[in-house]
């Protein structure tokens, strides 16, 4: 019998787990070595946080799981968190207002309802989030961290695509288009519909078919842009300080004008992270954000890792046990289990993997097996090295914890 | 056999003249008739007839074939739900008019109270949420309502999202239009998998050679436009329920000494001093006396105790039971459905015998608690919007329904299984007043009325 999931939903099963665990604990090790502090906001938020302008764009906040709550008499509408930086900045700004620069992660999962059914609805990240520093080294330290994760976890090729979202809005600007057009327009480049780029016509338009691969890139652009769109210089100069980092650190990476998907509520860089084609990341800066949502003039940045294709990516091989032996212990019954019961708590204090067999039809994958009996007031027991096929006796669990020992 | 879901109600009269201009001659499908079930000259063809609203969900859910209703429906259902299998096949040519967001002329402009937060009322309750988020708007409650929703703006809403034949008729009411939605006619809708599946010719050929004609309609009426007086803080807010409840509750009332003039046509003037009245439907009091828009309501416990299935903590209770407008909410079955019980029904459900329960009701609150209190599970709810006894048995199993005599019950071989409530008209309050000075006046009123029942044994 097989008893249907909701569409878009999936377990994850013990090996998927390892996996999910396994980026958790890298991703968690980094960010704590780096400075940066865990935080978990809430599954349900107030759908008004994220539905003024600049926060998501129109087509993902028609697929926003939002409904009334018990309690929702007042007709305000809750949502399953459909993303995590806004979350994250309204966290910032009910606790750490005027404390200077915070730095935040998080690994949590968001929900986006998505019409076949194939892919994910909900969906797992880490994300990292630097607040009250508008420098463009904060966004290369963001940058670098994740690719600092993606390097442990030994997944790769890494490739980024930069851009700015000051210089798509100033082209834009510069073209004509209106206050209102230019949101619109955005939203539709963020969205991945790219056509409206189309209508930026004149000397401009040649170089939104350019992917740059040096800082010299950047430098093209400035003495070609900022005599049509004056206000792009410090947007130009962020973007090379970031392309400068990344080709120190020997990452490849990929300038163009227009950027590959993101977040309505981004103002400054934005990035994402590709292996072999697909797109395991994704962050950018996005300094109105915390003044939009009135807590005054903090600049800040961050990304997320999806950590759906980060398990789909991970290597099975290259990473070790934090145990030191798996050990399956199996008691004669009565005294004889009541007794392996006492041994498996010994040895998993000193660091072994201790299962008890309770009746396995075939047992787990194991190093030792440890039988247990009870005679005549005396416990036995009797170890079977799998490693090595050799067999010994003892008669206390310090003898046992010795073996072990000796033969690790 | 070929099913097809027509509409009661603002397009049922110029529905049936032009399917009999089809050729298709419907028995019994008229406003004063009773039978949901038309007879029909096409041994093929089975037509039951809906509440306007019901047929895109009964369509999208496969019950049935084809369906007519107006568009505003259809992109109701699918705002919320895009997915939903319909396809719409072609505009007819009647029973035009357009879905507005509109505004009191009295009240204030958008602009100013966009960051305060954004009061909508509608019967569209997607599409006012898709209305909110496609204007940006930073704060926003909507207030679904049964009806009525032009009488809300300016002090108990700020935008209604409603349907009007033009801006001018807008206008006339004292409306202003902010945004034009939808331009909505009645719409032949079919399922997506008859389409794809099943051959429907027989039935699509005679709408697509039908001549393009025009029908006699009833008219779009929305009532005359009621002038703000100076809001008082003075004056204790009564709302008073339109429908079957309102012969009752104006006799009710008179002898309290409460003449209310205009009650019948929805627009108590003059007042009575000390009160500002607002007629609404007796389903949406407990919501809006819960968010203090009125001081006092009187409605029916059926539906304070559905709005508080849904919302238990909210701020509204019951304080005076009126005795009149009595109905006792049961749970119905068709009649040769071997069960006596509740119980039964879950042990039909845990033979097998009955897969996935589909419980139909109005009180779609009751009905999921019943279900749920009951281990009906797994089960479907069925909202409906009235003419609920017309789903079974074809459409549901069970049914959360009111009845009074249940002869209605009985003329469509239907039985109670189980007894969930003795409702009768009541008075409901806020568990907040806004002021001492008000809250003396409130129970100074409802005093009133308590002394009344005792004396006139009002039932």
């Amino acid at each position: 019998m097989k008893i249907p999931l909701c569409r878009g939903s999936k377990d994850l099963l013990p090996e998927e787990m390892a996996k999910f665990r396994r980026i958790e604990a890298v991703f968690r090790t980094i960010c704590l070595s780096s400075g940066y502090d865990e935080i978990r906001t809430p599954t349900l938020e107030y759908l008004h946080l994220f539905t003024a302008a600049g926060t998501l764009t129109p087509n993902m906040l028609n697929r926003v799981y939002s409904f009334l709550d018990w309690d929702g008499w007042s007709g305000e509408r809750v949502v399953l968190r459909p993303e995590g930086t806004i979350p994250a900045a309204r966290l910032y700004v009910d606790n750490f207002q005027n404390q200077g620069i915070m730095k935040f992660f998080y690994v949590e999962n968001t929900f986006i309802f998505e019409a076949t059914g194939q892919e994910d609805r909900e969906r797992w990240q880490c994300g990292a989030e630097l607040l009250g520093s508008n420098w463009p080294e904060a966004d290369g330290e963001l940058i670098l961290l994740a690719l600092d994760v993606l390097e442990q976890l030994g997944i790769g090729p890494k490739e980024i695509k930069l851009s700015h979202a000051g210089i798509v809005r100033a082209l834009l600007e510069a073209a004509g288009f209106k206050a209102e057009e230019q949101v619109k327009a955005w939203d539709e480049i963020l969205d991945g519909n790219l056509k409206v780029l189309n209508k930026i016509q004149s000397q401009i338009s040649p170089l939104l078919q350019l992917k740059g691969t040096t800082p010299a890139f950047v430098d093209n652009l400035k003495a070609l842009l900022t005599k049509a769109a004056p206000n792009t210089e410090p947007d130009l100069d962020h973007l090379a300080t970031i392309a400068n980092l990344l080709t120190k650190r020997e990452c490849p990476y990929e300038i163009t004008v227009a950027p590959d998907r993101g977040f309505e509520y981004y103002t400054g860089v934005i990035f994402s992270l590709f292996v072999g084609g697909q797109r395991v990341g994704g962050g950018g800066r996005y300094d109105n954000l915390i003044p939009l949502i009135g807590g005054g003039n903090i600049p800040a940045s961050g990304f997320a890792l999806y950590m759906d294709h980060l398990t789909e990516l991970l290597p099975t091989e290259g990473w070790s046990s934090p145990f030191r032996q798996r050990v399956l212990l199996k008691g004669s019954p009565g005294v004889g289990l009541q007794l392996s019961f006492q041994l498996a708590s010994q040895l998993r204090q000193a660091g072994y993997l201790a299962q008890l067999d309770l009746g396995y039809v075939s047992p787990p994958p194991h190093r030792w097996l440890v039988t247990v009996e009870a005679r005549d007031g005396t416990a036995y027991f009797r170890l079977a090295d799998a490693l090595s096929d050799q067999a010994f006796q003892a008669t206390d669990s310090a003898e046992v914890l010795r073996i072990l020992e000796g033969s690790s | 056999m070929l099913k097809l879901a027509l509409p009661k109600g603002r397009l049922q009269s110029a529905t049936a003249a032009w399917l009999a201009c089809l050729g298709m001659e419907l028995g019994e499908y008229n406003e004063n008739s009773r039978s949901y079930r038309p007879q029909v000259n096409h041994p093929y063809l089975q037509v039951k007839v809906f509440q306007e609203r019901d047929i895109p969900i009964q369509l999208a859910v496969g019950n049935y074939d084809l369906g007519i209703c107006g568009l505003e429906w259809v992109e109701e259902l699918l705002s919320k739900y895009p997915n939903s299998p319909l396809v719409k096949l072609r505009e007819l040519d009647y029973g035009q008019h357009h879905l507005y967001a509109a505004t009191s002329e009295w009240g204030p402009p958008l602009d100013k109270i966009r960051e305060r937060g954004v009061r909508i009322v509608s019967e569209y309750a997607n599409l006012a949420e898709a209305w909110a988020l496609s204007q940006r708007l930073p704060r926003f409650q909507i207030y679904p309502v049964w009806g009525a929703a032009e009488v809300y703006p300016p002090e108990n809403a700020d935008v209604a999202i409603m349907a009007a034949t033009s801006e001018e008729q807008l206008k006339t009411q004292g409306l202003l239009p902010l945004t034009h939605i939808l331009n909505a006619k009645a719409t032949l809708v079919a399922n997506k998998s008859s389409m794809e599946s099943k051959n429907l010719g027989r039935l699509l050929a005679p709408f697509n050679q039908g001549p393009r004609l025009q029908v006699e309609e009833t008219p779009l009426s929305i009532p005359p436009p009621e002038p703000l007086e100076v809001e008082d803080d003075e004056l204790v807010r009564l709302a008073l329920p339109n429908g079957h409840q309102q012969g009752p509750t104006a006799q009710f009332l008179s002898h309290i000494g409460l003449e209310i003039k205009g009650y019948a046509e929805h627009h108590p003037r003059p007042t009575p001093p000390g009160l500002k009245i607002k007629v609404i439907r007796p389903q949406d009091m407990p919501l809006q006396v819960a968010n203090g828009h009125f001081d006092l309501a009187i409605t029916g416990q059926d539906w304070l105790w559905d709005y508080l299935c849904c919302f238990p903590s909210s701020p509204v209770r019951d304080v005076l039971t009126l005795g009149f407008g009595k109905v006792r909410v049961v749970a119905v079955v068709v009649e040769d459905l071997p069960v006596k019980t509740g119980d039964d029904i879950r042990a039909l459900i845990q033979r097998g015998e009955i897969s996935h329960l589909r419980v139909a009701s109005e009180y779609v609150h009751i009905a999921d608690k019943y279900a749920r209190d009951n281990h009906l599970a797994p089960y479907k709810l069925i909202p409906t919007w009235g003419a609920s006894e017309a789903f079974l048995p074809e459409d549901a199993d069970l049914l959360i329904e009111n009845t009074q005599t249940g002869a209605t019950l009985a003329q469509h071989r239907l039985k109670i299984v189980d007894i969930l409530l003795e409702s009768s008209a009541c008075v409901i309050v806020n568990t907040n007043p806004p002021s001492r000075e008000r809250e003396a006046k409130i129970d100074q009123l409802v005093e009133q009325m308590e002394k009344a029942i005792k004396s006139f044994g009002a039932h």
